[in-house]
Formats: structure tokens, sequence, C-alpha cells
């Protein structure tokens, strides 16, 4: 099927919103080429369950989509109508299973080297998007916390490698209360800035409290789910004939209700929840991870104004000769690498920040928990600078908002 | 809104900007010279007269790693043994790129056939065109002792031969996977391995049957002469799989002396995990392996002053640039930094300390060694290594 042929009724299998959305908009999508479309329904068959962002965005782009003349559509959509579609995909349902189209889409892709023209077709698209539909501007600077190396009493190695050519690393910082401190802030903004979901914190632990105007996700709170995906998972793997794509497709069916979440949650944040869980190569065994890829995603898709992470040992990576010898031995936790593996998330913490609206007013602070150590990104400070001056975490905040 | 990342241009700029990067931190650090003005003669035409005792190992620096992990300056600290100890006796080609696919076992498989093959990355299937493996026994007629792979896991069993009619079945390498070995050898008790014993790190989930040229479990007293307790004993005392893979290619070595061995590491695929300090902890573990094999060549009077070594990646991961990916984590975007990668060629027959940039293709490997051992792998579609030869 092509999308030309599109009717309103095959949107039925939809949730409301979504259905709606799609049918308003049908002329529009009937215009855009196979080898686009699936991707773009990914995003709108997900539509109620959408942050505001991201439904902000999605209107944005449907309504730019609508206002397009046929041949402005044909020049646009060009490098995508010159891709060639398998029969196989062009036979498949990609109007109700979008995401498993462009999953196959992209195989298909990468077999024909075509993948490169995709690219490319994909990002003149986006920067064209971002042209076209800018976001609103933002009601106050956006504001990223890495709290890093908790459980680790010292530490010789060089940390924020990465980050210290884009900010200034304080040597001297006085530690005392200074996660209180981050987390007030933090509830102060929520309250002073209100945004839905606009204020996150994420702890890769057990959550040190958190202000109701917080959205607030921890690993140690999303134990029971981990269990039961974890449980699920080798139910499903014990199948037979069970193999990695039929897999993969079984994890983007979970609900929250699959996983023993209660039905009277926030089923916006709660799906969020899942798929960090079963999209998230890693989330389920490793609360680093967790942390990491949780934050990427929610500053991908809810694009809060603050968000505070703040990364917790994880297990330890158990040598071969360990396993051969005693496999019974409780987990331990590995502080240490969890460390290198945070500082790394903090750098990727910042990267992803910077891709998001009002980057240059953007601010970053990164502190070693508990420790002296801290890094600020602000478009006020020197770059690849150090300060060896005492200053509290009050002041240091105070210096990355200046 | 774009983060700059240093690396701003096209994408065959960015490309050579590695390169070039790995040239001047080579030349630095390592003392080694830049190729072009040295193709004069071949060092291979001197060696022509000894080709049939030559050795050839192939080892894939295992499961993905990046420049700025590896040879980058900010990287050095993680390959101690790669670059003071295999890169001033090396050829290092500096800007090695792969086209095709970026998953391991379709890109193990392109490196060894010398096309990009397009095969389902998670099916044990084997390759759709010629092996180096096959046209090396059915060219120079070398027994099926004569060309062995080390693989990591049961996604590579199939490696060994294609399914193409004029080569095929009974033409390839016999291939050991240690992981499949050590989960025979424990019959079962692998219960709470699973972590361990797992195929492949870019899904949770696979282990595909195995089917065709698997290693059975009696061939370890045959032909590795080993007892399963010994095997046991001694892999009781190694902290990875690749620890493992490095063991049973020594005893190769030892047993059977093959003329071509192929060995994939994998362990830097721990990355999939999210796990930067695994992953940055799998690449120094390569490294000390890499120079180990080295070291085993060296003082094994079968492939002492005979063997030549290549050393490479089979691509390299995502940069934490592209939007797409995260990073060092996957390599799925197709970006320039995880199709841009390198090569490092030592041993019989390669000149020492030089560093090459002009571009190269991962599938230019298997008619490189077509060139080097006489035999012609007629279906590649790569072109032999002028520099090599």
């Amino acid at each position: 099927m092509q999308p030309h042929d599109l009717q309103a009724g095959q949107f039925a299998g939809y949730p409301p919103e979504a259905r709606k959305l799609a049918v308003a908009h049908l002329d529009a999508l009937r215009k855009l080429p196979l080898s686009f479309l699936p991707s773009l329904l990914r995003e709108v068959i997900d539509y109620d369950f959408k942050f505001p962002a991201e439904r902000s965005a999605i209107d944005k782009e449907l309504a730019l989509l609508s206002g397009l003349k046929p041949e402005q559509v044909q020049e646009r959509f060009r490098g995508f109508a010159q891709l060639s579609n398998s029969p196989k995909l062009e036979e498949f349902d990609w109007i109700n299973q979008p995401a498993r189209f462009v999953e196959q889409q992209s195989a298909y892709l990468w077999s024909t080297h075509q993948l490169d023209a995709f690219r490319k077709a994909a990002t003149d698209y986006g920067a064209w998007l971002q042209a076209e539909a800018p976001p609103d501007p933002l009601q106050v600077r956006r504001l990223g916390i890495a709290v890093i190396g908790q459980g680790v009493a010292s530490y010789d190695g060089h940390l924020f490698k990465s980050l210290r050519a884009h900010g200034t690393y304080f040597a001297d910082v006085k530690p005392e209360n200074g996660l209180a401190v981050l987390l007030d802030a933090m509830a102060a903004r929520a309250k002073d800035h209100p945004a839905p979901y606009g204020h996150w914190y994420v702890d890769g632990g057990k959550a040190a409290g958190c202000d109701a105007r917080v959205t607030c996700i921890s690993y140690a709170g999303l134990e029971p789910v981990r269990s039961a995906l974890l449980k699920n998972m080798d139910a499903e793997i014990a199948k037979p004939g069970m193999g990695p794509e039929q897999l993969r497709t079984h994890l983007a069916q979970l609900t929250p209700a699959d996983l023993g979440m209660r039905k009277d949650g926030d089923a916006v944040l709660d799906r969020f929840q899942v798929k960090v869980l079963t999209e998230g190569s890693g989330t389920q065994i490793f609360s680093t991870t967790f942390a990491q890829w949780t934050t990427r995603e929610a500053l991908r898709r809810a694009q809060p104004l603050t968000l505070l992470v703040r990364y917790a040992p994880r297990q330890r990576q158990r040598p071969m000769n360990e396993m051969l010898t005693n496999s019974h031995t409780p987990a331990q936790l590995d502080p240490m690498g969890s460390l290198v593996d945070a500082d790394m998330g903090a750098y990727y913490h910042w990267i992803n920040q910077q891709r998001l609206p009002g980057a240059e007013q953007s601010a970053f602070l990164a502190w070693f928990e508990g420790q002296s150590r801290a890094l600020v990104v602000a478009p006020t400070l020197p770059r690849g600078a150090e300060s060896s001056s005492a200053i509290d975490m009050s002041k240091l905040l105070s210096l990355a908002l200046s | 809104m774009e983060v700059a990342d240093g690396f701003g241009g096209s994408p065959r700029e960015i490309a050579r900007r590695l390169s070039l990067s790995r040239r001047e931190f080579l030349r630095g650090a390592a003392g080694l010279t830049v190729g072009g003005a040295l193709m004069s003669a071949s060092p291979f035409v001197r060696a022509e007269r000894a080709r049939r005792k030559r050795k050839f190992i192939v080892v894939t620096f295992g499961g993905g790693a990046r420049d700025q992990e590896t040879f980058a300056p900010e990287g050095q600290g993680n390959i101690p043994h790669m670059l003071q100890e295999l890169a001033p006796q090396s050829s290092f080609f500096t800007h090695v790129t792969n086209h095709g696919i970026l998953g391991h076992y379709v890109a193990t498989a392109s490196l060894t056939t010398g096309v990009y093959e397009t095969l389902n990355n998670f099916s044990a299937v084997p390759p759709e065109h010629p092996t180096v493996f096959e046209y090396f026994r059915k060219d120079l007629r070398r027994p099926v002792s004569d060309a062995w792979v080390v693989a990591p896991s049961n996604g590579f069993n199939r490696i060994g031969e294609s399914d193409c009619r004029s080569y095929g079945p009974g033409l390839g390498a016999r291939v050991i996977l240690p992981k499949h070995l050590l989960s025979a050898a424990t019959q079962g008790g692998t219960a709470n391995l699973g972590h361990l014993l797992r195929d492949n790190y870019e899904n949770p989930l696979y282990t595909p049957e195995l089917g065709g040229g698997e290693f059975e479990l009696q061939q370890l007293e045959r032909i590795l002469r080993l007892s399963v307790d010994d095997f046991m004993g001694h892999a009781r005392t190694l902290s990875s799989p690749d620890e493992l893979s490095l063991y049973i290619a020594k005893r190769l070595m030892q047993q059977e002396a093959p003329s071509l061995l192929w060995i994939t590491m994998h362990d830097i695929d721990i990355a999939h995990s999210g796990a930067y300090s695994l992953y940055v902890e799998g690449i120094q573990r390569t490294d000390r392996l890499c120079a180990e094999l080295w070291s085993a060549v060296e003082s094994n009077p079968e492939y002492a002053g005979n063997t030549t070594m290549f050393v490479l990646p089979d691509f390299g991961r995502d940069s934490d640039f592209d939007a797409g990916g995260n990073g060092f984590q996957h390599h799925r975007t197709g970006d320039v930094a995880s199709r841009t990668t390198w090569m490092m060629a030592l041993g019989a027959g390669v000149r020492q300390g030089v560093v090459y940039d002009q571009p190269v293709q991962s599938i230019d490997l298997v008619p490189s060694l077509g060139a080097m051992m006489g035999f012609t792998p007629a279906q590649s579609q790569g072109k032999p290594i002028r520099e090599l030869l």
C-alpha cells in the first residue's frame, strides 16, 4: 500500500488523540513518500502518551506539512522519494505498526547501501523543520546538574576530562550540604517556573526525596518493574522459535500494566519509564546506564528546564574465572567503575542538553558528590579554565546561573 | 541545535582528519615515519621463496573500538602494548573505512570475503561469497588443518566457509567457538553463566542453534590435546572470553600450526551495556592480548620470523556527537566515526615503523592477503593494498 491510498478509517486502531490528529492531516499524509511517512506515524501513534514538548513539535510539523503545496512536497521529500523500498515493506502494515516498519526499513537500507542517502535526507529534513518551525522561547535558562561518584571516598584520576574544554573546573568546592542545596534549588525552580514535566530528578539509586512539582524517577523505585521485565524476558526467551526480532516486538508492546505498574498512575510518565527499560540497552542491569539513558531520553523527549541526575554505584561485572569457580556469590557494587561511567554520562548529559533550544544560554554543573571537585559550563564562565578558590555549592550554582 | 564537535566538514573531510590525527599521534608517540616515499622494492619480493612456509594471522580488534579510546591522543593510555611494542614494528594504515553493514557478524564475514555481505547479522548463515579460507585452501591445495578461525560466539560458527557453489562446504576453515566449548564442557552447568556465555552484546537474546562446522567437544582432546578437566582448569584462571580465545589460539598454534589463523576478539562489545568503564577495560585487555599473541608468535619455532599479523577493528562506534546514537554504546548510526578505523600489519615481509594515510577499505584485506599468499580471490570486490606488496 502507498500513502496516497490512505483512508481515515485506517487509523481506527490509533488512540483517540492520535487518531484525531492523523485524520485532521490526512491530505498532507497522503502526499508523503513511503520511505518517510512511517517515521512520522511512529510519533503520531503515540501522541496520547507524549510529553507536552513532543506534542507541540508534532503539531507544528503536521501544520507545516499541511501548508505545503504539492510541488513543495516533491522538492522537500525528493531525497526520501529516491530511496527504494522492498515489496515486503510496501505490503507491511505500516499504518498500525510504524515502529516495526521503521526497524525493517532500517535493515533494508543497510543491506542495500542506502543508509547514507537516508541519513542525508533525514538530516536535511530536520534542519528545514528547525528553521521553519522554531521552538517557543524558554521561560528560564535551562539547567543541567550531574552528581557523580557516590560511594567513592577518594579518586586520583582526571575527572571531567571531556567537559573541561567547555567550562571552568573548580578544585575547592565546599561539599557540605551540597546535594541538599542542589535539590532545593531544583524545587525552587519548579515552583518559580511551573511546567508539566519541566523539572526532573533522576536517581541511579534511591531518590533523596522529591518535591511534588518535580518529575522523579529512580532505579530503586523501579526495582519491581525491572524484576517483572527480566522475568518476562526470561519467559519469552524460553519459548521455542523466539528470536531477537520477535523479542524486540514483544518488548515494544509491553504496557505499564503488563509490568505491574498501577493503572491509575501517570500514563505518560509510566510509558516513558517502561520505554527506558525496554528500549535502553543495559538499563535493566546497570544503574549507571539507567541514569544516563533516562537523562538522554528525558532531555530528548520532555526537554525539561531543569534536570538533576545523581549516579549511584552499579553492580560489579564479575570476571570469567570468578563466575566459573563460584557462581552463587551475591552481586557486589563497583563504585570506582561507576564513577568512570558517570563521568562519561555527565559529558553526554551536557551534549544532549546542548542539542535543545536555548543551548547558548543553558548552564551545566557536574559535581563529584561529597568531594571538592566540580565543573561548570555557562555562557558567563571561561572555557578550559580552572579555579582553586574555595566556594560553596550555593555560590557555585549562582555562578552557573549568573 | 548542533553541538560543535571539532569535526566540522563533509564526511570525507572528517574521515581524513581522523586518519591524520592517528598519523600525527603515531609519529610523535611511536616514532613512526610517514609512508609514500617508501614505495621502493617490496620486502615481499625478497620473501617470495619463503612463501610456502609463511604464516598469516588476522586479529579483529574486537567489537568495535573508537579512535578516541585507542589511537587518538586521548586514548593512548588504553593501548600501551600496541603503541609501544607493536606499532614501531608495523606498517600502520590510518584510514580504513567500512562501507558495509555495521553488525559484528556480517562485518567480520565481509572482512573474510572481501565483499560487503548483506546477510542477517543475527542469523547463523554462511557468507554468500567465498571466504579467504576457501580461496587459500582451494588455490593452494592446503589441507583442512591449515586454516582455522577462533571466534567468540555461536553466531560466528558459519564464518569458515561460504555457500558459494564453486567453493563452499569442505573447502573452508575449521571454526572454534571458545564460549560454545565452555558451555559444552560445563555440560549444562551453565545456568549461572548466562551473562558470560551470552552470544552477542548487540542483543541479549541471540544464541542461534549451531549448525555446520562447529567444533565438537571431543576435538578438545584430539586436536588441542586437552582434557575437559585441563580446559576447565585453565578457563578458571582467565578473566574473560577473549582470554579464553587467546588460549585456544595459542594451543592451536602449538598443535596444528595453521598457516592461516583468524581470531575475532569480542570483549570490547560490552560497550552495548552502556558502562563506559567496562568498554575501556575491554580495550585495555584486547591491547594486552594482541601483544601476548605476538609474543607467542615470536616464541613459537613454527611461527617466529615467518609470520605476518594483521590487527584491525571490524569497525568503529558511534561518535559522541551524532544525535541518532548514544556515543560509544552502539554502532548504529553509520556515521563517519563508526565507519572509519585503522589497520596494523607487522612481521614478515612488512615494512616497519611506517604510517600510511591513503584511504583503504576493509574489504581490501582479502585481496591483499591473496597477493601476499599467492591465491586469487576472484569474487572479492576490494583491491590489494599496494603498500603491502
